[in-house]
């Protein structure tokens, strides 16, 4: 799939709360295709203590308008400098990268939790599309650290867990009623402890899983080697041949 | 206007990319015409396959960032049984990177990209801990430099570039000392070794502790270096470290840099290279240079 280096232009912004934001954005022409699960490198204009691009998945794509949305939880310096952003400016992408899911299974379980949720919509988008049936789990500490919950109604049934009990059941996304039912394949993004508790029961349960990583990123395209992750064949770059791993491939992981 | 040579190979332009920056090439082939490069020097490669170092492999600092990927390669075996054949038609000089941790490891890899046709150069990166001695970098040493350097002659015969640290006392001392041992060329700089630590979590971000630093932060150290070599030796000489722009390429060639490499920056704009060949050629125009050789070394 071609990449692309491209300047787009900030058409929405909507601010969620004091930690999520999205930006939707105008392709000057016609955007390219893209699989869900792959993610733009973005550059950070204006702050002198960011110099590296930052990665962030495609929560959202709308081919008819060349729109793309992403869904940011301001966490640092980059993503606060992109939280300042505002509607009418320019950011610039390196893009489409990386290996999205695989889309297969029949009645699958996506489980989201924080800014894992991102990769989540246009997944259920395109499986909802197909025919598939989505169990849509997303977790978060509270009510808010789930920036985006109606959006998902259209493409399955959507259920919260959050740990203090503000939105769904209270507990953990592996705690909640519809975790433990049957599905053909997983699909998961989300802070590493909450993927690794998914894959596991995946696992046990012979169930396909795909897990999307975050590992921290320099070049985004396979080219530096810093953004590894331990697999069953050595080092695979979570950029170029991730960021969407079956957890098969990574037991190595799973067990750290 | 751009052309320019180190020992006997020709560049269309002296503007290459520099190891570990720029993958095998193909990485950055929907961003760049590699084919209008002055030269890639591939990854780092060395006599077996590594697995480098466990992540966190890098940080972002001030203006630049640290790394500490540790030489994950595939080997030099399945770099000409595989990698090779892949690039090798590409119209620009492919330059391996060789790596290693003892003088028999440089040796088999040199010898074996010795055969390969369309590699035109090695550079041999001398920045390696020498697991026989104890772990001390081969280019932190005259002596030891020396030795590797006359051991890979003795068995590599097209040009041979040495990469020099700049994690010494003396620079010039180390270019001296591989000019003697028969090095065709000298490239300076290597990362500098440096560290991050994570207050919040207390504890380093590299899973090495240490790693190196690279980007636009090491670039005053290293024209420095680049113009203390270049005014030292007589062997070309090719500049590198923190090489962002087209101005930034000019301070190395005006500083003695017969060539240039482009690292880190890659990373920031993927097509930079082609940025910076634009803004060589835009220059010379802007001051009437027909020749680029005219300008290199003038300080
Ligand atoms: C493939 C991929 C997709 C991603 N998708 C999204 C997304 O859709 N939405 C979103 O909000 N974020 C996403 N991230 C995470 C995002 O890239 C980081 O949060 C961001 O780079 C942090 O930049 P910063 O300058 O704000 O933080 P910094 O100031 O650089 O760091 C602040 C803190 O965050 C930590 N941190 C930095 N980068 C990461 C990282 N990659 N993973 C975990 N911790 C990190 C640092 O260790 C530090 O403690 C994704 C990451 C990857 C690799
Ligand atoms: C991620 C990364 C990997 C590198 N790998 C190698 C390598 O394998 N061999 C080598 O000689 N230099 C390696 N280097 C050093 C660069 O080639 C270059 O000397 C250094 O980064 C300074 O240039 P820059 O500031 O333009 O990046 C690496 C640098 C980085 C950032
Ligand atoms: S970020 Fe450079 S290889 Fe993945």
């Amino acid at each position: 799939m071609k990449k692309h280096i491209t300047d787009f232009k900030i058409v929405k912004k909507k601010v969620y709360n004091a930690t999520y934001f999205a930006l939707t954005l105008q392709h000057p022409s016609t955007l390219p295709e893209i699989e869900a699960g792959q993610f733009v490198e973005v550059e950070i204009p204006g702050n002198k203590h960011v110099m590296l691009r930052r990665p962030i998945s495609i929560h959202d794509v709308d081919s008819e308008k060349s729109q793309l949305t992403l869904l940011v939880q301001v966490v640092g310096k980059g993503t606060k400098t992109l939280s300042q952003m505002e509607e009418g400016e320019t950011l610039n992408l390196v893009y489409p990268l990386g290996r999205g899911f695989s889309q297969e299974g029949k009645e699958v379980l996506l489980v989201g939790g924080g800014a894992g949720i991102a990769p989540m919509l246009h997944l259920s988008k395109c499986l909802s599309a197909k025919g598939t049936h989505c169990t849509i789990l997303l977790g978060g500490r509270s009510a808010t650290m789930i920036p985006v919950q109606e959006e998902f109604r259209p493409y399955g049934d959507v259920y919260f867990a959050t740990e203090d009990g503000s939105l769904g059941e209270k507990g953990l996304v592996t705690q909640h009623s519809v975790f433990g039912a049957e599905y053909d394949h997983i699909y998961t993004c989300g802070p590493t402890p909450m993927m690794k508790a998914v894959a596991r029961h995946a696992m046990e349960k012979g169930i396909e899983c795909e897990v999307s990583l975050e590992n921290m990123m320099a070049c985004g395209v396979g080219a530096c080697l810093c953004c590894v992750v331990d697999s069953d064949e050595g080092h695979k770059c979570v950029c170029k041949d991730g960021p969407v791993f079956n957890a098969k491939r990574l037991t190595n992981w799973i067990k750290k | 206007m751009l052309q320019t040579k180190i020992h006997n190979i020709t560049l269309k332009n002296p503007v290459m990319t520099a190891s570990g920056t720029f993958g095998y090439g193909e990485e950055f082939a929907d961003f760049v015409d590699l084919n209008k490069l002055g030269g890639i020097v591939v990854k780092g490669t060395t006599g077996d396959r590594r697995q480098g170092n466990p992540y966190p492999r890098m940080a972002e600092t001030p203006s630049g960032m640290l790394n500490a990927v540790g030489l994950q390669n595939v080997g030099v075996e399945t770099f000409c049984k595989d990698v090779y054949h892949r690039i090798k038609d590409l119209d620009t000089n492919i330059i391996v990177n060789v790596s290693g941790s003892s003088i028999e490891e440089y040796c088999k890899t040199a010898a074996m990209i010795d055969k390969l046709d369309k590699i035109p150069a090695i550079e041999l990166n001398i920045s390696c801990p020498n697991v026989k001695k104890g772990g001390m970098g081969f280019g932190t040493d005259p002596a030891m430099a020396a030795q590797v350097v006359s051991e890979v002659r003795k068995i590599y015969h097209k040009t041979l570039i040495v990469k020099l640290t700049p994690n010494v006392t003396s620079v010039v001392e180390i270019a001296k000392a591989v000019e003697g041992a028969g090095a065709d060329s000298v490239s300076l700089i290597n990362t500098m070794l440096g560290m991050a630590i994570d207050v919040e979590k207390q504890r380093p971000y590299l899973s090495t502790i240490t790693g190196g630093l690279s980007g636009p932060a090491v670039k005053p150290v290293a024209v420095r270096m680049v113009w203390q070599v270049a005014h030292a030796v007589s062997i070309p000489v090719i500049g590198l470290g923190g090489i962002a722009s087209a101005a930034d390429a000019l301070e190395f060639l005006m500083a003695g840099a017969k060539a240039i490499q482009v690292g880190t920056a890659n990373f920031i704009d993927p097509s930079i290279t082609m940025k910076i060949i634009d803004g060589l050629e835009d220059y010379c125009k802007r001051h009437s240079i027909n020749d680029i050789n005219d300008i290199i070394g003038i300080i």
